[in-house]
């Protein structure tokens, strides 16, 4: 299944102003694997994450997905693969009602209406947010925002889901459910956050960057109990692994 | 009045419009329609006309009882907005002093009739608007002004203002509340503040607008926004149009009043 390859070659992005936010970043992602993304505050997390679906498109380097390079010729066929979930779902959600915002991305790849009509109950059966769908988005509590915004994404059935901090909003019930969310997905996954325990629990494999550079990468276990990388990264042991 | 009461004051009016009750499930055309039909109806009276406009306030208490939207709300919008009725309409009295009718030997001129009537055809307009706002969501409404061939980009940027209107509220709301925390209540650079908290707002606007864009691109935006059917035409919508249409032409071309007051003269005499 070379078709939802996610391949990151000595990409580079410098943004406008001059900062470089990336800085020769590879990595190779397979098909259904799990990846978390962490690192300090500015490390390039969220200009990676951006690199990935042609927000922003590399200053250097090659990104490809599944064997297809990104360029502004791609980026409309990559953004239909790659699902990208923001980080303030203030931003994603733009419809006036739960419904036509998911409906929004079926829409615009011209499906059927019934085709629609099923991809958005789907979309929202599957993250619990069938009663909502009436609802203006103003209306909803950020933990149903958050199911609401990764619903938009799925029901454009992408291959790959990518998002940025999906729990820095929510109190702990609802991020649980979110995790077991994550975990019943079986697409390739790539989130990026400093909730360490969301991606021990959701991700085997992490990786943390620094000054946009990979600074480790592998297994989460293994990564995420090295205390050296963590101290140097900002971050600290996740709270299931720390000893009272 | 504070900014936190007038931000929940938006939301309770936009609350009320997702009630179910007959009036709120009306083709949002239909609603529109006829309370355009009546505004055209009210407003062409002659400047004088007070009795003739009386029989018209059964339209909005019929949509503020079947609609079961509380009075005093609608009340209190109407007053809010009252001083700029009365400013057209205050001279008149003094302009026109010509007595055109002395009921119970009291001389009344001309002027104090038209102000009269035009603070009548105020109420009536003006809370026939504000009924239609509060017992129609504003989805609807874009939608059913989208049916009616208005220019879709006005129709998606009214969406959007929709949106966003909370957001932006909200955003506004915090700001103001983190200035309150930290200026006890001193006063004496409040302008010079108030024009950095704007500023800040608009590039949080620009760069909120920015990421919104970039959420629309990632979901195979290209340019055209296609809106989600929510109504059709029913029997109750045509039989409320026509119905309602039907006494808006009687009340205007016969004086209900005049009529009623005629038949007690007979039954009483």
């Amino acid at each position: 299944m070379s078709h939802h390859i996610v391949e990151f070659r000595d990409v580079k992005f410098r943004y406008p102003d001059g900062t470089s936010a990336l800085n020769g970043i590879s990595f190779r992602i397979i098909h259904g694997e799990s990846v978390g993304l962490a690192g300090a505050n500015g490390a390039g997390k969220t200009t990676l994450l951006m690199n990935l679906n042609g927000q922003l498109l590399p200053t250097g380097g090659v990104v490809s997905i599944g064997e297809v390079p990104l360029c502004g010729k791609t980026r409309q066929e990559i953004r239909k693969k790659v699902g990208l979930v923001f980080q303030r779902s203030d931003d994603q959600l733009f419809m006036p009602t739960v419904y036509e915002d998911v409906a929004f991305g079926p829409i615009n790849l011209g499906l059927s209406q019934e085709m629609i009509d099923e991809r958005v109950k789907d979309a929202l059966e599957t993250v619990g947010c069938l009663h909502l769908s009436q609802r203006p988005p103003h209306r909803l509590s950020e933990g149903q925002k958050t199911s609401v915004a990764i619903a938009t994404v799925m029901a454009m059935n992408p291959d790959i889901l990518v998002m940025d901090e999906p729990a820095s909003n929510l109190d702990p019930k609802s991020r649980r459910k979110l995790i077991n969310l994550l975990k019943g997905f079986r697409h390739t996954k790539i989130v990026a956050s400093h909730d360490l325990d969301l991606i021990l629990d959701v991700c085997e494999r992490c990786i943390i960057i620094r000054d946009g550079r990979v600074v480790a990468d592998g297994p989460t276990e293994e990564v995420l109990c090295n205390e050296s990388i963590l101290q140097e990264n900002n971050l600290e042991l996740p709270l299931s692994r720390q000893k009272r | 009045m504070t900014f936190d009461t007038e931000f929940f004051n938006i939301g309770y009016l936009d609350s009320l419009s997702y009630k179910d009750t007959f009036i709120h499930n009306l083709d949002p055309r239909i609603k529109l329609i006829v309370s355009f039909i009546f505004v055209i109806c009210v407003v062409s009276f002659p400047k004088y006309e007070l009795s003739g406009l009386v029989p018209f306030f059964a339209y909005p208490v019929f949509l503020l009882a079947a609609g079961d939207i509380p009075a005093r709300i609608i009340a209190k919008k109407i007053i809010y907005i009252s001083p700029f009725a009365v400013f057209i309409g205050i001279f008149n009295p003094l302009l026109d002093t010509g007595v055109l009718i002395s009921p119970f030997g009291v001389p009344v001129s001309g002027g104090w009739l038209s102000f009269f009537s035009i603070l009548m055809k105020f109420v009536l307009t003006v809370s026939t608007a504000l009924l239609l706002i509060a017992s129609t969501s504003f989805p609807g409404l874009c939608e059913a002004l989208e049916k009616l061939k208005f220019p879709r980009v006005f129709v998606i940027q009214l969406l959007f203002l929709y949106r966003y209107l909370f957001v932006l509220l909200e955003e506004a709301l915090r700001m103001v509340r983190a200035r309150q925390a930290r200026s006890f209540g001193q006063r004496g650079k409040d302008i010079k503040t108030f024009v950095r908290l704007i500023s800040v707002l608009l590039v949080r606007t620009v760069e909120r607008a920015e990421r919104i864009y970039q959420a629309m691109l990632s979901r195979g935006f290209r340019g055209e926004i296609r809106l989600v059917k929510r109504y059709s035409l029913r029997v109750p919508d045509v039989l409320f149009a026509s119905s309602a249409i039907l006494l808006f032409f009687i009340f205007r071309k016969y004086t209900i009043v005049t009529m009623l007051g005629g038949i007690l003269e007979k039954v009483l005499g």
